[in-house]
């Protein structure tokens, strides 16, 4: 947002070769490395639903990293985010459930979901990101409105997303095999439980580890963006678009790059999405959604990789824990519920959005200040 | 025939509606380059807060005549309108006015979901019927039928479009808003004190997106707290369409947009042999706005083509 972090930025690559990688460095990296493998069962211990609720915010966490490429690399405010995750969940839901009976493996799907949702980008983009930055904002969100009424509709006169009711009896994703029906799947189901080392490996905690594994190439992936020639254009276009056109830079192909690399997260967060919950129905894929995971990557830090990770993670357990403590809260000092928390969230939503856009505009964890405390850890990248 | 006649005047109807929210927009639009999300959700507060002065003088038993009640309602409806929308711009956006386009367009965002459940907390989950209170009466006209509510509401929106024209065109106040918008600094220069003029077009929006949400509270007769959202959406198309910081451009856009609603609702299960029916009616508005930006930007009265930023 700032001038400061562009400059701050170009000169990182050179500062960081600098660093030598220490015996600390290599321990810090051992410790998390560790308690990420352990996590999923300690949290098994408390209750499979915690498996699946960090489930769910290693998927927020996917999301809001593929909106920071369009809303705080590329500075595109993008109000209709979801419906990619959308398109890429019924892409998954059509194309391995019973409905239509096909049965792909999850490998040929995935890419097909990130392709489709990144031909709805484009085709979105592609007339809209010719025009002023708020216009885009609109246009996203009449999209998402759009792809919500056909999700709803299109249930008639040949069904294909079965209306409102959703889509069922998704398959779980089936390593090692062509198709990814259930009932004979040849490879590792994410399925049921397997004993695997005297541990027990039920299906939340291999889609934990599965999730792990794709959350790392994504934060890869940014991270590379982010440093490459794409990633400065991008950062240029967000902080003087005329400068960024005069310096060379084709604004309107790079944005919509940003669009359509987005999208594509977009698209493969929701095949996992699909996957995962075995069930979808277009209620999941509504313009609350398309806020929360905008205001993740606001809360975090647009732009900044490891602030966007923190407000995904801040926001996927606050509505948790306020199950746990607004209920029992409420009912023990009057007795009934007076404000559901589901309301709470929203209020806590608002208020956050403005208070960081008047008080903190770059977030939690800003760009610039990244540079300087993470210097050591963006080494490990390189 | 006497179908299209009777989508005509739906669509009249709907479009005037869409025109004096598109004003709001608009007017915001054309002095600050904001697109004032949270536009939508006065309109909310508006049929809202007259649903409850409504409500409350039929429990009283007053036996006051029915427009009485609509213009107490409405005396009260806009001051409680035009208050939010000043503790708006004060607190969420007039800190932020040098700041990059996107800052204040997060905290309007924002405004809007804080507004729709406050106004949650206050008047519930369920949407709310307003209770019948002017005598639906319906009039022929060529195998169509206008209802008196339709004729209230189309004379009562060109009214407001006029009073507003009046106020830009004619008025001391109205030189100043032209002029803040045409160019601030030198606005500021010649006197014009600009803090006060933007507050005063918020307001003036909020005036009117109090009484089109009256409006539209009596037609459909309910209000519920998320009814704000797609109908601001759909009136910011309607000011694009007419091209977005023009008045003119505003009405304009609103009318022709309501009409292609009702249009397009009316006929595309005949077009499409029924694959498409009445439920993609909330698609059109998004579908012109899309077409709007590819061939002509700048809508259909705007000036302002190719102003990138």
């Amino acid at each position: 947002m700032n001038s400061t972090t562009t400059t701050a930025s170009v000169t990182n690559p050179s500062t960081m070769k600098a660093q030598p990688r220490t015996a600390k460095f290599w321990f810090g990296v051992a410790l998390i490395t560790i308690s990420l493998l352990a996590l999923p069962f300690v949290l098994a211990m408390i209750g499979t639903a915690w498996v699946r609720i960090t489930n769910l915010a290693i998927l927020f966490i996917f999301l809001s990293l593929g909106l920071n490429i369009v809303v705080g690399f590329a500075g595109l405010l993008d109000l209709g985010y979801i419906a990619f995750f959308g398109v890429g969940a019924y892409v998954y839901a059509l194309l391995a459930s019973p409905h239509f009976n096909i049965h792909l493996p999850f490998w040929i799907i995935l890419p097909i979901g990130a392709l489709t949702a990144c031909f709805f980008g484009v085709i979105l983009g592609a007339p809209t990101l010719k025009l002023r930055g708020d216009y885009l904002a609109i246009v996203t969100l009449g999209f998402g409105e759009i792809v919500r009424v056909f999700l709803n509709n299109l249930s008639r006169p040949i069904n294909i997303t079965n209306g409102p009711k959703g889509l069922a009896q998704i398959d779980p994703i089936c390593i090692g095999s062509v198709s990814s029906n259930p009932y004979n799947c040849a490879g590792i189901s994410f399925r049921g439980t397997d004993k695997f080392l005297g541990l027990d490996f039920s299906g939340p905690i291999k889609y934990y580890y599965l999730l792990l594994i794709f959350l790392i190439a994504v934060i890869i992936i940014n991270k590379r963006l982010q440093d490459s020639r794409i990633g400065r254009a991008w950062e240029a276009i967000r902080e003087d678009e005329i400068a960024a056109r005069a310096m060379g830079i084709n604004t309107t192909n790079v944005k919509l790059l940003a669009f359509a690399m987005g999208a594509s997260f977009g698209g493969v967060a929701g095949g996992m999405f699909s996957a995962m919950q075995g069930f979808i129905s277009p209620e999941s894929f509504v313009l609350v959604e398309s806020i929360m995971v905008l205001a993740m990557v606001v809360l975090g830090g647009m732009g900044n990789i490891w602030g966007v990770m923190l407000g995904a993670v801040l926001l996927s357990f606050v509505p948790e824990l306020l199950r746990y403590t607004v209920e029992p809260f409420q009912k023990a000092v009057f007795g009934k519920m007076l404000v559901e928390p589901e309301v709470i969230r929203m209020l806590l939503f608002g208020l956050a959005l403005v208070l960081v856009m008047l008080y903190r505009p770059s977030g939690i964890l800003p760009s610039s200040v990244r540079q300087r405390s993470f210097a050591n850890n963006s080494s490990a990248k390189a | 025939m006497d179908i299209f006649i009777q989508q005509i005047i739906n669509g009249l109807t709907l479009g005037c509606v869409y025109a004096v929210v598109a004003l709001g927009y608009t007017m915001v639009y054309g002095i600050i380059q904001l697109i004032n999300f949270a536009h939508g959700d006065i309109v909310m507060i508006g049929a809202m807060m007259s649903f409850t002065v409504i409500t409350s003088l039929l429990a009283a038993n007053t036996g006051l005549p029915p427009l009485v009640i609509l213009a107490i309602a409405t005396a009260f409806a806009v001051p409680v309108c035009m208050l939010t929308a000043y503790v708006m711009e004060k607190v969420a956006y007039k800190p932020l006015r040098n700041a990059p386009r996107l800052a204040p367009l997060i905290t309007a965002i924002g405004v809007s979901i804080l507004l729709q459940h406050i106004a949650m907390l206050i008047w519930g989950r369920s949407p709310k019927g307003f209770p019948e209170l002017i005598k639906l009466e319906n009039y022929n006209i060529g195998g169509a039928v206008i209802s008196n509510i339709q004729i209230g509401i189309i004379l009562l929106s060109v009214a407001m479009m006029a009073g507003l024209v009046w106020l830009i065109y004619r008025t001391k106040m109205g030189v100043a808003m032209r002029a803040t918008s045409q160019n601030q600094a030198v606005a500021g220069l010649m006197g014009v004190n600009v803090n006060k003029v933007i507050t005063s077009t918020f307001t003036i929006g909020a005036g009117l997106a109090a009484v089109a949400g009256i409006m539209i509270g009596t037609y459909y007769s309910q209000a519920q707290y998320t009814m704000g959202e797609l109908l601001g959406l759909k009136a910011f198309c309607a000011a694009v369409l007419g091209g977005i910081g023009n008045i003119a451009g505003a009405m304009l856009g609103g009318i022709l947009l309501g009409l292609v609603e009702a249009l397009g609702t009316g006929y595309i299960g005949d077009f499409t042999n029924n694959i498409f029916g009445s439920n993609y009616r909330d698609v059109f508005a998004f579908l012109v706005l899309i077409l709007v930006l590819v061939f002509r930007p700048s809508g259909i009265l705007g000036e302002r083509v190719g102003d990138r930023a």
